[in-house]
């Protein structure tokens, strides 16, 4: 038998790893930056550990103008746009609001990209009859700022506010009848745009559940549209939402946008988007710990140093400031669903990542920011539809959690809500939940109590509320997560009472939370950190 | 069961005031001179009213209403109509009349519980189309105002009362009624229902309202 070399003899020994995305925790790996609200952890994980990470950004198109007219003049399944265009036609450009891209990114918004080309192009055939919608269905209406920021100024000085504003789902007069899919679900949609000889919608895509029928006709509907798949037994439905041939919330939107096709004339321009949420001063978030310079680390120790010293309205503020440099990687204009499949096809590439196996423990890092809170506070009622929402549904195949497993919530849990933009999340929080958890309960009993309420209804309308029933939409969007999950644990939440009320158990810390989750699932347990942000998307064999 | 919403009306759903309708009084006063010194002394005695309304709305009430004294009932009630066409109606805010309609739709009775005048109430509610209002009413005698309010004078914890009587009485369950002020002194009014809303609160009102999570709501 050959003697064995001693272990400075044999080199780096090869981390144990499933390509670079997928990295498992050896007796000498580094610690992982793990996202907690406003404040990143630096926490070393169990041996065995499997830590999932993002993709490297693709590389974005070099010349997105060109990208965009090319799509234009070449759509899928429709004639190009100029030969659609005819003098003194009515259009209207429908735009996705500040739920995407998340964070939003740096300026000029894509949205501006496309919008300036269209303008040019609408221009030059002879069309001055156009609105700028922005789509926010049940969204909160976006700030004079926002949208400033989201088109550039120039198009917002020639349009606001007559000609660019809010698509409201509230106004009786705005919102058109279209009918009945054969399963009864009610479409209704925007007046402006039903009655437009021409409706253009600019699209952001970063996720599989973005884009497609789900831009017109949930992006311009009313409450009568959107609760017939926005409900709990639709989302219980989903395998996941994320993965479009087995959503039955998709299912249910494609049968609606068959109805819109029917009455309106709608072109379709899709974006998709890399994911380089961070720029060079912080993509280390984003990287295998195991690989950081001495820069790298640095840079974290004076973040995590500078971070610790502010309070938490401050650092919320820092990272709302910091814009994504989110990319252009691909850009199809035409019929709804070829161009939405084309799209979707570059987002597998970008955010899909193989993993083998399920997991009976999953870490999940819940960060600042989500579609519903853009410079706003990440409350709990959207904690809970991060975790039990998004990210147990960023999945095709099968989900990361083994069923009945424990996942844990890297979040603080403060017991606070914006009151301009999230007034009825609160009445959700305190009144309902403290009653119930049970969806269909919350839904039969009180959804349509704050869908109708006068006060919510018109802060929507007339201020920036989300909608009196969004925190019941936000609530069913967690439920195939909470069907599946055993045990949901919060590790670092700063109080007792917010897990309580969501149903979950509180540890201090990370390492106090495997514990807990190890005497639920067994000691033996299998771990893995989905080291989200930037985003990423599991393929469970 | 059914239930109600219950309106506040000075800075609520329009932008004026009793002074001012006191003010419209004042100016149209029968004889120039009489309309101009009754008019510099409603100007002079604003410092008084709003330093009065901070203290307690019941010394306001006292302090303003004893102006009226000597006033006729025939011309108050003639000029009630007028203000509303020229004052009133002008500065009610737009978002109330969609308030007014999505809570109709919703199924509530409409109430007005205001500490104006009767006489120059009565015209917004026909407008508006309220339900039921309640509201102070002048003293009279001979056709004279005494500048007094008749009892039961609604301001502060009086609505309440008030809202809890007429409540009862209609048959309503409170927990589900909605109510809607501008001014802290109405807290009881807002505190005696299930949905209370600050509507384009001031200062004290709206930091009640952010204590207690109640929503806010502008409607200018």
């Amino acid at each position: 038998m050959s003697k064995r070399e001693s272990k400075a003899l044999r080199g780096p020994v090869p981390r144990h790893k499933e390509g670079d995305e997928v990295v498992y925790i050896d007796n000498d790996s580094a610690p992982r930056l793990i996202f907690s609200g406003e404040d990143i952890l630096c926490e070393d994980l169990p041996v065995g550990t499997r830590v999932v990470y993002g993709k490297p950004p693709i590389e974005g198109l070099n010349n997105p103008g060109a990208a965009i007219r090319y799509a234009l003049n070449h759509p899928l399944d429709a004639d190009p746009l100029y030969a659609q265009l005819a003098p003194g036609m009515r259009v209207t450009i429908a735009i996705d609001d500040i739920s995407l891209p998340l964070p939003p990114m740096r300026t000029p918004d894509i949205r501006q990209t496309v919008i300036e080309i269209l303008l040019e192009m609408l221009d030059a055939n002879g069309v001055d009859d156009i609105h700028l919608v922005i789509a926010n269905s049940l969204h909160r209406r976006m700030t004079d700022g926002e949208m400033k920021r989201m088109v550039g100024k120039k198009i917002f000085d020639a349009f606001h506010p007559d000609r660019y504003y809010n698509h409201d789902a509230e106004d009786p007069d705005g919102i058109v009848h279209l009918g009945k899919t054969a399963k009864g679900e009610t479409v209704n949609i925007n007046r402006r745009a039903v009655e437009s000889d021409l409706t253009i919608y600019v699209n952001i895509n970063l996720v599989p559940m973005d884009g497609g029928h789900k831009s017109v006709a949930v992006g311009l509907c009313d409450y009568e549209s959107v609760r017939v798949h926005h409900d709990p037994d639709t989302i219980a439905a989903c395998d996941s939402y994320m993965d479009p041939p087995r959503s039955e919330m998709n299912t249910k939107i494609e049968r609606q946008g068959a109805i819109v096709d029917q009455h309106m004339k709608v072109f379709h321009i899709e974006t998709a988007l890399n994911n380089r949420m961070f720029g060079s001063a912080t993509d280390f978030l984003g990287r295998n710990e195991d690989e950081f310079s001495e820069f790298d680390r640095m840079k974290y120790e004076a973040m995590r140093f500078g971070l610790s010293k502010l309070p938490t309205a401050a650092k919320r503020k820092i990272f709302q400031n910091i814009p994504a440099e989110y990319e252009l990687i691909a850009c199809y204009a035409g019929k709804t669903e070829p161009v939405h499949q084309r799209i979707l096809a570059k987002l597998n590439d970008q955010y899909m990542v193989s993993l083998k196996g399920q997991s009976d423990i999953v870490i999940f890092p819940i960060p600042y920011v989500s579609p519903y809170n853009i410079n706003s506070i990440l409350n709990p009622i959207l904690v809970q539809v991060m975790g039990m929402g998004y990210f147990h549904n960023f999945y095709r195949g099968k989900p990361v959690l083994r069923k009945g497993g424990a996942v844990i919530l890297c979040h603080p849990c403060h017991d606070e809500f914006d009151h301009k933009f999230h007034p009825s999340y609160i009445e959700f929080f305190n009144r309902l939940l403290p009653e119930t958890r049970d969806a269909r309960k919350l839904q039969h009993k009180y959804e349509e109590e704050f869908a109708r309420n006068p006060s919510y209804i018109e802060m929507y309308r007339r201020g920036n509320a989300y909608h009196g029933a969004h925190p019941f939409f936000m609530w069913y969007w967690g439920e195939n997560g909470r069907n599946h999950i055993g045990k949901v644990i919060v590790a670092g939440a700063k109080n007792a009472h917010v897990p309580a009320r969501m149903g979950w158990d509180r540890a201090e810390s990370l390492t106090e939370a495997i514990s807990t989750a190890r005497s639920f699932v067994g000691p033996s347990a299998s771990i893995t950190l989905m080291k989200w942000p930037p985003i990423l998307m599991a393929d469970v064999e | 069961m059914a239930a109600a919403a219950f309106y506040d009306l000075d800075g609520t759903l329009c932008r004026t005031n009793l002074v001012h309708a006191f003010a419209y009084n004042a100016r149209n006063q029968q004889g120039v001179v009489r309309s101009i010194s009754r008019t510099l002394s409603t100007v002079l005695s604003i410092p008084a009213f709003v330093a009065a309304d901070f203290f307690d709305r019941r010394l306001f009430n006292d302090i303003f209403f004893r102006r009226y004294k000597g006033e006729s009932e025939d011309r108050l009630r003639y000029l009630a109509e007028e203000l509303f066409d020229k004052v009133i109606k002008p500065s009610i805010f737009p978002g109330a009349y969609q308030l007014i309609e999505k809570s109709r739709q919703l199924g509530l009775r409409q109430v007005l519980v205001t500490g104006a005048i009767d006489f120059t109430a009565i015209p917004l509610v026909r407008h508006l189309g309220i339900d039921d209002m309640v509201t102070n009413h002048l003293e009279f005698v001979d056709g004279k105002a005494t500048g007094r309010l008749l009892p039961p004078v609604m301001a502060a914890a009086t609505k309440a009362s008030w809202m809890r009587i007429y409540a009862e009485k209609e048959g309503l369950n409170l927990s589900e009624c909605y109510s809607y002020s501008d001014s802290m002194s109405d807290l009881p009014m807002l505190s005696v229902v299930g949905h209370p809303t600050a509507v384009n609160p001031d200062f004290r009102l709206k930091n009640t309202a952010l204590q207690h999570d109640w929503p806010i709501l502008d409607l200018r």
